[in-house]
């Protein structure tokens, strides 16, 4: 009924191929994007646009991160918190060294220096899988995290041990520092994870995705059907924390604006790997919908009790959001183990045939 | 059957009766009343050394609302949320709070006081970090919006070296200091003066960096200190770490009264370690205990009311009162506000210009109830930190003894250190404003 294809007809095989084959998906997907990228900005006020979108926003980037690993290649990881600091630190540096440079560049070059520090900590995967990976990327958080709060370099000195963002501008607006008006720094954020997502989403169904699910699914078939894991398996780290280190330096660039080493502890990574299960492995939508669900039930439950009039303290909200979140956590993973992605195509594939199921 | 169906309807009527007639009973943000949000951590690893000074703050301005109806007849909505010693969280607190016209914000933690500064002067909302933060801040003059007194980490390590060396810092030749601290921000700023001193005066300083993570498991750190057979261990920790640190020290046979922290244990620190505490000593600058007036009205009018989340016993700790003193800074802020405008319902830009004219001398500390509470201090458009003297006290096995008169801190040493850090900054941070703030007292 909502989901009539009748008269849809594919006549070439790119659009067999598509990604969104069906023509309600497309106008779908394409109202999202009007209302985030116009509705929202006009009508949001700073609150829902500073501590709701921006960071969803950002922590759905690093899912999606995480996700090209975890979820598509298979490769279990503890340490995407210490590649979203890799990510910051070397913007940092780089904004420091060259302040003159456009921030977005810099932005996205922290991107590589997160590559290139995650193919080096990924070389052990090609020996070792599954948990004991997991220990070996453990070992990477600890070690990064270590680097951020031991090495003056890093943080130029300052006494206080932390990075702190100045001011920068695009096209005369100010988009990082205390000037920058929350409306402008999530359209730069909304930019740019939109059009990495939309990248994201064209490697993981052309070649190399195919690749990396193949080497999920069983690395020595993969391997006898002509595929080189050593490749597929750094270019899967390569890739994953580029999105990563981005994520972290919009974190600390476009929302945070100071951040100490702290930031990026081994919290933050289960926070991530959180999202990524819960939303789904192996889906982009999933890496938004996990994101939502940490990040954005626990503002909205804490505002709650407020909105209903109940007088609680501050920390008995606290408490309860903690307990809500987690039995919501759990009763999601029971009634749909393989994650909200998955429910959401369900609940797609159900309205397709409403009314008449077969 | 039929019962329990009819226990339900009417358990659900009654739960929606109350939502309906609940917000009838939330305090309405009216318009004649000044907006004081309290950003504290009861809950998480900090949790521990936050709750008392969340009841503090909450408290004394409870007890200003109760007693006088608030501050020059206007009444205090004192709005707590929660940062669990977050940064992200502490942002998230502050974007919720922005809109509500705060007069001022107190963020309780180095991190998230540093993501706040350079907001502070663009949203006109003062930064109230009392003895944290960031002690460059300490100069007005640079940062006008930011203030830190009554002293910085940099004052209470020249204080605490004073006083190891005998009222000298001459007299630490040829020693071994140790230093235990928190391996974030807050504890490392006074590494660097630190190493200079040590330079300079000839004694040889140790460090044990204790990580966030590491916090309870300290047993490496100590066995260090067993090696190293420091004269005495400096420390700056706060949360779990104190407490950690305080046992491990017991344990491992340190003695105690060679063992001095800057102002953040507590009791409880203490007294988890039993006896073995005894002789413990921290820097501090108010009193501790309840016998001052003010004190006793929060007792009558908000504990035993039942108005806090306090436990009576609470009341008069050390980090009790160290929430006492914020707030008492806050509401001081807030009546030299309303002096210096006229106005009754003051806004941020105000209750600066009132934390700049701050002049607590001992009349003004005996007409707030709190005679002898606090050595007198005032602020000035310049330093905002007044770099107070503070006292060593020492824990006796259930209170603390002040045992020295206030040291002052060295400030031919820290001057220089706090111009040099607030140079750095501003260079660091290309595009810091310039003051353009006005001075209401030049002196």
């Amino acid at each position: 009924m909502f989901y009539r294809e009748a008269g849809q007809f594919k006549t070439s095989y790119a659009a067999d191929m598509a990604i969104f084959p069906i023509r309600q998906d497309r106008i779908g997907l394409g109202l999202i994007l009007v209302v985030a990228f116009v509705v929202i900005p006009l009508a949001g006020n700073q609150f829902l646009l500073n501590s709701i979108l921006i960071p969803f926003l950002i922590f759905s980037l690093a899912a999606i991160g995480l996700n090209i690993l975890t979820g598509y290649t298979g490769l279990l990881s503890l340490g995407s918190a210490a590649f979203m600091g890799v990510g910051a630190y070397a913007c940092y540096k780089l904004s420091t060294f060259f302040p003159e440079v456009n921030i977005l560049v810099w932005i996205l070059a922290s991107g590589f220096v997160s590559s290139a520090v995650g193919v080096f900590f990924g070389l052990p995967s090609l020996r070792i899988k599954g948990f004991y990976l997991a220990v070996a990327t453990l070992a990477a958080q600890f070690f990064l995290q270590w680097c951020f709060a031991r090495v003056p370099w890093l943080y130029n000195d300052n006494t206080s041990g932390a990075i702190e963002v100045s001011t920068h501008t695009l096209f005369g607006l100010p988009v990082t520092g205390p000037n920058a008006a929350p409306a402008t720094r999530y359209l730069v954020v909304l930019t740019i994870v939109a059009g990495m997502a939309w990248i994201a989403s064209n490697i993981v169904h052309g070649r190399i995705g195919r690749m990396w699910m193949a080497v999920r699914d069983m690395d020595i078939a993969a391997q006898l059907m002509g595929i080189r894991l050593l490749r597929a398996k750094l270019l899967a780290f390569a890739v994953s924390s580029f999105y990563v280190g981005v994520a972290g330096a919009l974190m600390v660039f476009l929302w945070l604006g100071a951040a100490e080493p702290e930031a990026f502890n081994i919290n933050l990574s289960f926070l991530l790997l959180f999202m990524v299960i819960i939303g789904g492995l192996g889906s982009i939508v999933g890496a938004f919908l996990g994101a939502a669900l940490i990040h954005i039930l626990p503002i909205a439950l804490r505002a709650l009790p407020a909105l209903i009039g109940l007088n609680l303290g501050s920390a008995t909200i606290e408490q309860l959001t903690f307990m809500v979140t987690g039995a919501l956590i759990i009763f999601f993973l029971i009634v749909e183990p393989l994650g909200l992605a998955r429910l959401w195509r369900i609940g797609k594939q159900k309205l397709r045939v409403w009314p008449f199921p077969y | 059957m039929k019962t329990t169906k009819r226990t339900l309807k009417i358990l659900s009527g009654a739960a929606l009766a109350l939502a309906l007639a609940a917000p009838a009973f939330a305090p309405a943000a009216a318009e004649d009343s000044i907006y004081v949000p309290l950003f504290t951590y009861r809950t998480g690893p900090f949790g521990g050394s936050g709750t008392p000074i969340a009841d503090g703050m909450h408290d004394y301005l409870t007890m200003l609302n109760e007693r006088d109806g608030g501050i020059g007849g206007v009444k205090l909505i004192v709005d707590e949320c929660e940062t669990g010693y977050d940064t992200k969280r502490g942002v998230e607190c502050y974007d919720s709070v922005k809109s509500k016209n705060p007069v001022i914000v107190n963020p309780w933690s180095t991190g998230i006081t540093l993501s706040l500064i350079p907001k502070a002067a663009v949203d006109k909302i003062p930064i109230l970090s009392m003895a944290y933060g960031l002690s460059a801040s300490a100069k007005g003059d640079v940062f006008p919006w930011i203030f830190n007194p009554p002293a910085t980490y940099w004052d209470g390590l020249s204080e605490i070296l004073k006083y190891v060396g005998n009222g000298s810092l001459d007299n630490l030749k040829g020693k071994t200091l140790g230093y235990l601290y928190f391996d974030a921000g807050f504890g490392k700023e006074p590494i660097p003066l630190f190493q200079d001193l040590s330079k300079d005066l000839g004694f040889t300083l140790k460090l044990y960096p204790v990580a966030p993570a590491d916090m309870q498991n300290q047993s490496a750190q100590w066995l260090d200190v067993r090696r190293d057979k420091p004269d005495f261990v400096v420390m700056y920790g706060w949360g779990a770490m104190n407490a950690t640190a305080v046992k491990e020290a017991v344990k491992s046979g340190f003695p105690m009264d060679k063992f001095i922290s800057i102002w953040w244990p507590s009791e409880a620190d203490l007294t988890s370690a039993g006896d073995g505490a005894k002789g413990f000593k921290t820097l501090n600058w108010h009193a501790t205990g309840t016998d001052f007036p003010a004190l006793k009205d929060i007792q009558k009018r908000v504990v035993d009311a039942g108005k806090s989340l306090a436990p009576a016993s609470e009341v008069g700790q050390v980090l009790y009162n160290h929430g006492v003193y914020n707030s008492m800074l806050i509401a001081e802020g807030i009546v030299n506000a309303q002096k210096l405008t006229g106005k009754k319902v003051v806004s941020g830009e105000d209750v600066r210009r009132g934390l700049e004219t701050i002049d607590l001398d001992a009349a003004r500390f005996k007409a707030l109830g709190l005679e002898g509470f606090a050595a007198p201090f005032k602020l000035t458009c310049a330093d905002h930190n007044s770099h107070s003297a503070t006292f060593i006290q020492q824990w006796d096995g259930a209170k603390w003894d002040k045992i020295t008169d206030p040291i002052p801190a060295a400030m031919d040493k820290v001057q220089p250190l706090l111009d040099a850090a607030a140079k750095s900054y501003v260079e660091k941070n290309a595009g810091w404003p310039a003051r353009t703030e006005g001075c209401d007292n030049k002196s």
